[in-house]
């Protein structure tokens, strides 16, 4: 019976081997010939993917799904969005049931190791922050000696809390709850002096709280929890393709590209213009796409600012200020190679 | 001699009038007698009155203050439910709900396209109510419509694009090929003797040829026309695709829960029958069948259809993603629909059979005439209790990325846009006002229909 059951598991995985080298092949001849990008999405992420009144999705890690869409395709609305959550969207991506995932994954070494997936680059530096009452008087976390702080229990925000506060000799008392809206429940009613989460998140959850405006978000950030879009690692062209299109948005940013201005920018004489919108040499035809890929990401996407500001910055409700997404010619670290 | 009547009792002291009646004492009628046998009839029942009493009270009054006297009804965004900007205590946001709804209908279908699954709806309330009102006219239509007509015209204006074109032509050509072969009938319906016997034959060839077989020719009328009209909306306003990852919404909720409702309760019979058949083939395949997935959580098989299947089965072959747990749900809920028409059939007493047997009926005769209509009747309270399950359980297909009714509910929650102290609370309220009209509601028709069938054997 075992040895049964063994042979047919063998089996099984042989199929799944076969299937995903199949789909080894090309990524990109696949998402061309379906006429349609496979995106693995988060289930609902304030900023980063929500869907808006009408149902569509908006946000930064759909912006940067709708950006290889319009790189591919040159029309922006030729993804489907397939919301997984935190369990099976490693597993969706391995299986091929999407093309890429930009889902506020954390890259870490054991997952580009060891899970047969590749991060592609960052696109918000995440990490863990706090919120205190501003009457407090608080101005950084290192002030925060003998406060209780609110956090969600079994998280890696618990350990990291620890951490800091060990490191830097601080007492403190920590309250957990078991989900995050009891955590934030918590802190709105009195029950804690600091509450800590991701910074992206914090931001959003200062909106849910009676008196927002009472609250700020402390400058520390303690944990590095750098976000990325992922593919499978078989796939070294459509690795290159989904890199690029988030350098492409960067560098539109570092060359003042934006979609306002981008026919003017499209006479551009600056030779570093010239090569991210094609309008000299064919760079796009290196990762398998036209000359004006990077144009058509601006056209129809905008570059990186442009998606942050609208999505999760001063043009959204968040309000989260650039901080070290910020260019790296402004003090931040988002930084990309040039096109050349 | 004399008459012993009243009258002319010869003693003042009978009476010779009746006494008017007296109002019943106030121990044994009237509001306050009502109150003390159903409320303080004991100690116990008195503490528990008191306890009840006070529940409501420290309950019902502030939940009418959040959710009606303090709500806010309209409003464009979050400011209008704050209770900063709005400069009073602030209860539910139903302008939240007002803003969303369109999104807690129809998720992400286009918003050009939406008319399409308005007129789904429309056909689906017109099913519903043509089978489920006792009164309604043309019952046997109605079945056509719900369980034939209704389907394919929901898969053509749902999905749209080219694979509901072609299988729009292809019905419409099938049912032009049935209606030249009824129209060949009408004229000689000797043809197919073989097949409606002597008798019926006689009956129909009494009849003017128009009249003939009129029933199936009904059928097929309507179908013409209802996919006629389909194909004239494809032709003069075009039905684009709209892809399943874009339905969302009480449409998603209500397309699974019906699909799970109309293939479990056949397929459960079915299943029921095979359990107690003496055919041990079939009866062990029943027996597996159930067991299995009775044994087996749902969430699994929704994990395994939407995160394994598509690591043994090429990618263009995979069942559509919505397609899959539709077919999971419908065969979890035919496994509890079989144990619980199991338990309708080891009801009936074997003089049932016996007395069908003499009769000189078959098996299917038996089952269809004698058995299944008492079985069935026992079993409406484990039906509808299946039922109002099965459309609680949808729920879960959230749980693989599917946005139902509640998983869109949710979607909002997280949006800044509508983020207030309490909007959660108003969207959750909303989500339970939903199910539990739509749970309400099937059990009160169940009751209707128990009432109805069960005349003869009140209890």
């Amino acid at each position: 019976m075992k040895k049964l059951v063994a042979a047919a598991i063998a089996a099984g995985l042989g199929l799944a081997i076969s299937a995903t080298a199949a789909s080894a092949q090309a990524t990109l001849a696949q998402v061309k010939q379906r006429g349609m990008l496979n995106c693995g999405s988060n289930t609902g992420l304030a900023g980063f993917g929500v869907p808006d009144a009408q149902g569509t999705w908006k946000g930064l890690d759909v912006d940067y799904c709708r950006a290889i869409a319009a790189a591919i395709f040159n029309d922006a609305s030729k993804v489907k969005f397939i919301p997984l959550s935190a369990k099976d969207r490693f597993t969706a991506l391995q299986s091929g049931e999407i093309d890429v995932l930009v889902r506020n994954s954390t890259w870490t070494m054991t997952r580009d190791a060891s899970l047969g997936l590749l991060f592609t680059g960052i696109n918000y530096y995440d990490g863990q922050g706090f919120m205190v009452r501003k009457k407090l008087g608080v101005n950084s976390a290192l002030q925060l000696s003998g406060a209780s702080v609110c956090t969600q229990q079994g998280t890696t925000t618990e350990l990291n809390l620890a951490d800091y506060f060990r490191a830097n000799n601080l007492k403190y008392e920590v309250v957990a709850f078991a989900t995050s809206d009891e955590t934030v429940k918590a802190y709105d009613s009195g029950r804690c002096d600091a509450f800590t989460t991701d910074a992206s998140g914090l931001y959003a959850e200062r909106l849910k709280l009676t008196n927002p405006d009472e609250h700020i978000v402390l400058p520390e950030i303690i944990s590095k929890e750098p976000l990325g879009p992922s593919v499978r690692n078989n796939d070294p062209q459509w690795f290159n393709l989904v890199k690029w299109v988030g350098f492409a948005m960067l560098n539109a940013e570092e060359l003042g590209v934006t979609k306002a201005n981008l026919d003017a920018q499209l006479k551009s004489e600056n030779p570093e213009v010239k090569r991210l919108l094609g309008t000299e040499g064919k760079f796009g035809e290196q990762i398998g796409l036209t000359p004006d890929w990077a144009a058509r990401i601006v056209k129809l996407v905008g570059n990186y600012g442009e998606s942050f500001e609208a999505n999760v910055g001063q043009g959204s409700l968040l309000k989260i200020a650039r901080g070290q997404n910020a260019l790296w010619t402004k003090g931040g670290l988002q930084y990309a190679p040039p096109v050349r | 001699m004399t008459d012993a009547t009243l009258e002319n009792a010869p003693y003042s002291f009978v009476r010779k009038d009746t006494l008017p009646q007296e109002a019943p004492p106030l121990s044994v009628a009237g509001p306050l007698a009502w109150i003390r046998t159903n409320l303080f009839s004991s100690p116990l029942s008195s503490i528990l009155t008191l306890i009840g009493i006070y529940l409501v009270i420290d309950t019902v009054p502030d939940m009418i203050r959040f959710y009606l006297i303090d709500a806010v009804w309209t409003g464009s965004n979050r400011d209008a439910c704050l209770a900063d900007k709005v400069g009073r205590p602030v209860g539910a946001c139903w302008a939240y709900v007002a803003d969303r709804v369109q999104y807690f209908i129809y998720g992400s279908y286009s918003v050009s396209e939406r008319w399409r699954v308005n007129i789904v709806f429309a056909m689906f309330a017109l099913g519903v109510v043509w089978l489920l009102w006792n009164r309604a006219p043309l019952k046997k239509v109605g079945v056509f419509f719900f369980f034939v007509i209704l389907p394919a015209s929901a898969f053509i204006l749902l999905l749209g694009g080219d694979r509901a074109e072609g299988f729009l032509r292809f019905l419409i050509l099938a049912t032009f090929a049935l209606a030249v072969v009824y129209l060949v009938l009408s004229f000689k319906p000797s043809l197919i003797k073989f097949w409606i016997g002597e008798g019926q034959l006689g009956v129909e060839e009494a009849m003017p040829p128009w009249q003939r077989f009129y029933r199936p020719k009904r059928l097929i009328l309507i179908a013409m026309v209802v996919f006629g009209l389909l194909a004239v909306l494809d032709e003069k306003v075009g039905l684009p695709r709209v892809d399943t990852g874009l339905w969302g919404g009480v449409m998603v909720t209500l397309l699974i829960s019906a699909v799970g409702i109309v293939f479990s309760l056949p397929l459960g019979v079915l299943l029921a029958l095979g359990r107690r058949s003496r055919l041990p083939a079939i009866q062990l395949l029943s027996v597996i069948f159930i067991e299995f997935v009775r044994g087996v959580p749902l969430i699994t098989v929704l994990f395994m259809a939407n995160t394994m299947l598509p690591l043994f089965v090429p990618q263009e072959w995979s069942p559509d993603r919505l397609l899959r747990p539709l077919i999971g749900v419908a065969v979890f809920a035919a496994a509890y629909m079989a144990e619980v028409v199991r338990g309708g059939l080891q009801a009936i007493p074997k003089g049932q059979y016996e007395g069908a047997m003499s009769l000189g009926l078959g098996y299917w005769q038996m089952m269809r005439l004698i058995i299944l209509p008492q079985a069935l009747r026992i079993v409406i309270p484990g039906i509808v209790n299946t039922f109002i399950g099965l459309f609680k359980d949808t729920t879960l297909v959230a749980i693989v990325g599917i946005f139902d009714f509640l998983r869109t509910i949710e979607a909002t929650l997280v949006d800044p846009t509508w983020a207030t102290p309490t909007t959660r609370g108003t969207g959750y309220a909303f989500a339970a006002i939903f199910y539990f009209l739509c749970c309400w509601g099937m059990s009160r028709y169940s009751v209707a229909v128990e009432k109805r069938l069960a005349a003869g054997q009140k209890r």
